[in-house]
């Protein structure tokens, strides 16, 4: 704007997270946990009538859904926590200002880290053999039957020092690093907020750009890997060279729009009162522009691995195109996450109000947790997948817990980092 | 279209000032045809009150005659004119026409953005701009009122009111 007035907000204001907000989340936990329990019951008795039993390939059991749908809440939600820290991280290494009343926002997502951390790892101690082929000891075993080349070559990726099929020591061991380094860093760029709010000056700011750097490089190689690890693996003969960029699309989208929530959550309650049409826009802007982005990456995995042909890499697509139960959800998913968000958020008008957005960034959630399902169960679950009450009930139930665990630490300190030195910028911003 | 020859100029030193000059000035009910600046004023089309571009509207029309277009041709050329089996795929194969339809659409967009641009902001190659004040490409912001568009108002009450307004100068200009 052209007059540069004094600006009067309020900066020590904390976010209550009073009762009543408490009482819906619970509600919605409670929800999906009845949903999630009439799921399991549904697959308990219903779930022997399949012909897995006859010829030596394993029956299915109902508890596999139960893991493979734990699996995609563990994957999406530790990707909306680990993007609220790495948006974090960008602001500082691109040297934002527009985004400095926001930062507590994006950094909260991270303390769903460690508790998504020990799920996974608990997770893949329970349900190792029932989610990833590549875990059983027989692929590597040359004398038996079912010995597996392909896999044996991808062997040391796993199991790497130990022999292969024993303990998967370098695929533990990369869960953990990671986990641990991204609760590091979230922990770090904690503390230096903190500390800049009691001593105030540049030079926490100065600060946190290096170790945004730092945290940056690693989240890199990190991201990459931990979707190979976590999600490509899965379909262990398989592999798509994007693959890792397109799971960080996916998350970069599915955190872009948590926090766009979030935003437009407390503004709605009368916090954030700097927070104006123009930081609104400008997360829309991000929303549309990454949801674009995911596509590009869709179709440029789709579209090579169509026109070559080549069975191996089709099979991919053969499992999810041809299949009664997933072939319509890749068509939702790319409704949901391309064409709705490309349409909708096509205007100046609908980036910059509420409505539009919150709509908009609740169906991109719904969306991109259908593309994870979409790439875990088909690889875990084959023709006994599909999205019930089980799926959907656990989806709230991840939810809402890390909704819970999101607002309670948003709770505990001032939403605004009230001595950042970019927050008069970000007072003024006007596109 | 007949233009108008007769001005009156106001030069300004500061942008700040400028800003809320054009405020003020408008406020008094002189129209102002036209600021000129040796650089992008943040705020300064909000203050002349400029409603937003139509541009995207052209973008996206433009936009959507690539997509027809391109979707038209590659469907024409590989599905009836000369019918090709690609990859083993059917002959109207939708996904291999995706990148081709979506530079189209890119290419078209941007050359009708741009033509449209240059038709309504008449910078035609042979059009003969007007300079009103070479300063305007230096150190100076200047601002140009219309004297056929302000016939309501007598000539020293303008020159008074730029001046009121934090005008460095007033001048008069007029072209052939």
């Amino acid at each position: 704007m052209a007059h540069h007035g004094e600006h009067h907000y309020n900066l020590d204001q904390r976010f209550d997270f009073t009762a009543s907000i408490k009482k819906s989340i619970l509600t919605v936990l409670v929800f999906g946990a009845i949903l999630l329990g009439i799921g399991v019951v549904l697959a308990i008795t219903g779930g022997n009538h399949e012909e897995g039993a006859e010829a030596g390939t394993h029956a299915f059991h109902w508890y596999e859904r139960l893991y493979a749908s734990i699996w995609v809440n563990n994957v999406f939600f530790t990707g909306i926590a680990i993007i609220g820290v790495f948006f974090f991280a960008i602001q500082f290494a691109a040297q934002a200002g527009w985004s400095a009343p926001i930062l507590r926002v994006m950094l909260s997502l991270g303390s769903w880290l460690p508790i998504a951390g020990v799920l996974m790892l608990a997770t893949f101690f329970v349900a190792n053999h029932d989610l990833f082929h590549w875990t059983h000891s027989y692929l590597f075993d040359k004398n038996d039957p079912q010995y597996d080349k392909i896999i044996d070559g991808k062997g040391a990726f796993f199991f790497w020092p130990m022999d292969k099929g024993t303990f998967p020591v370098f695929y533990i061991a990369r869960m953990v690093i990671f986990f641990g380094f991204w609760v590091f860093f979230f922990n770090k760029f904690k503390q230096i907020s903190a500390q800049e709010d009691q001593l105030g000056g540049s030079s926490h700011w100065y600060k946190m750009r290096s170790w945004s750097a730092f945290f940056l490089i690693f989240f890199a190689v990190s991201s990459s890997i931990s979707a190979w690890d976590w999600v490509m693996s899965i379909d262990t003969h398989w592999f798509s060279t994007l693959f890792g960029w397109y799971v960080f699309a996916s998350w970069f989208v599915s955190g872009l729009s948590a926090i766009t929530l979030i935003v437009l959550f407390l503004k709605g309650k009368g916090y954030l009162e700097m927070v104006n049409e123009n930081h609104v826009h400008d997360l829309g802007k991000f929303v549309f522009g990454f949801s674009i982005f995911w596509t590009y990456l869709w179709f440029s995995q789709f579209l090579l691995i169509y026109y070559a042909n080549i069975p191996e890499e089709t099979v991919y697509f053969v499992e999810r195109l041809e299949s009664d139960i997933y072939g319509p959800f890749v068509f939702v998913n790319l409704g949901l996450n391309f064409f709705l968000p490309f349409l909708v958020l096509m205007t100046r008008d609908a980036k910059r109000h509420g409505v539009f957005l919150k709509l908009v960034c609740t169906f991109l959630l719904v969306g991109h947790w259908i593309d994870f399902t979409l790439m875990v169960q088909p690889g875990t679950l084959g023709h006994n997948g599909g999205i019930g009450f089980m799926e959907l009930g656990m989806f709230l139930v991840y939810g809402s817990s890390a909704i819970f665990v999101v607002l309670g630490a948003l709770a505990k300190r001032n939403l605004i980092a009230k001595n950042h030195p970019l927050l008069e910028e970000s007072y003024n911003h006007h596109i | 279209m007949e233009r108008d020859t007769h001005f009156i100029l106001g030069v300004y030193d500061d942008e700040d000032v400028l800003l809320h000059a054009v405020e003020q000035v408008r406020g008094s009910g002189v129209k102002i045809h036209e600021v000129y600046s040796p650089y992008p004023v943040h705020g300064l089309e909000h203050v002349l009150g400029y409603k937003r571009s139509k541009l995207p509207i052209a973008a996206f029309l433009f936009g959507m005659l690539g997509l027809t277009l391109a979707l038209t041709m590659q469907f024409y050329m590989m599905k009836f004119d000369w019918p090709m089996i690609i990859g083993g795929k059917d002959y109207g194969a939708f996904p291999d026409f995706v990148p081709v339809s979506f530079e189209m659409t890119v290419l078209l967009s941007a050359f009708g953005m741009v033509g449209v641009f240059l038709i309504t902001s008449n910078l035609k190659p042979w059009a003969q701009p007007r300079i009103f004040d070479l300063r305007s490409t230096d150190d100076k912001h200047i601002m140009a009122i219309d004297l056929a568009n302000n016939s309501s108002l007598d000539l020293d009450k303008i020159k008074e009111i730029l001046t009121e307004s934090g005008a460095t100068e007033v001048n008069k200009k007029s072209f052939e």
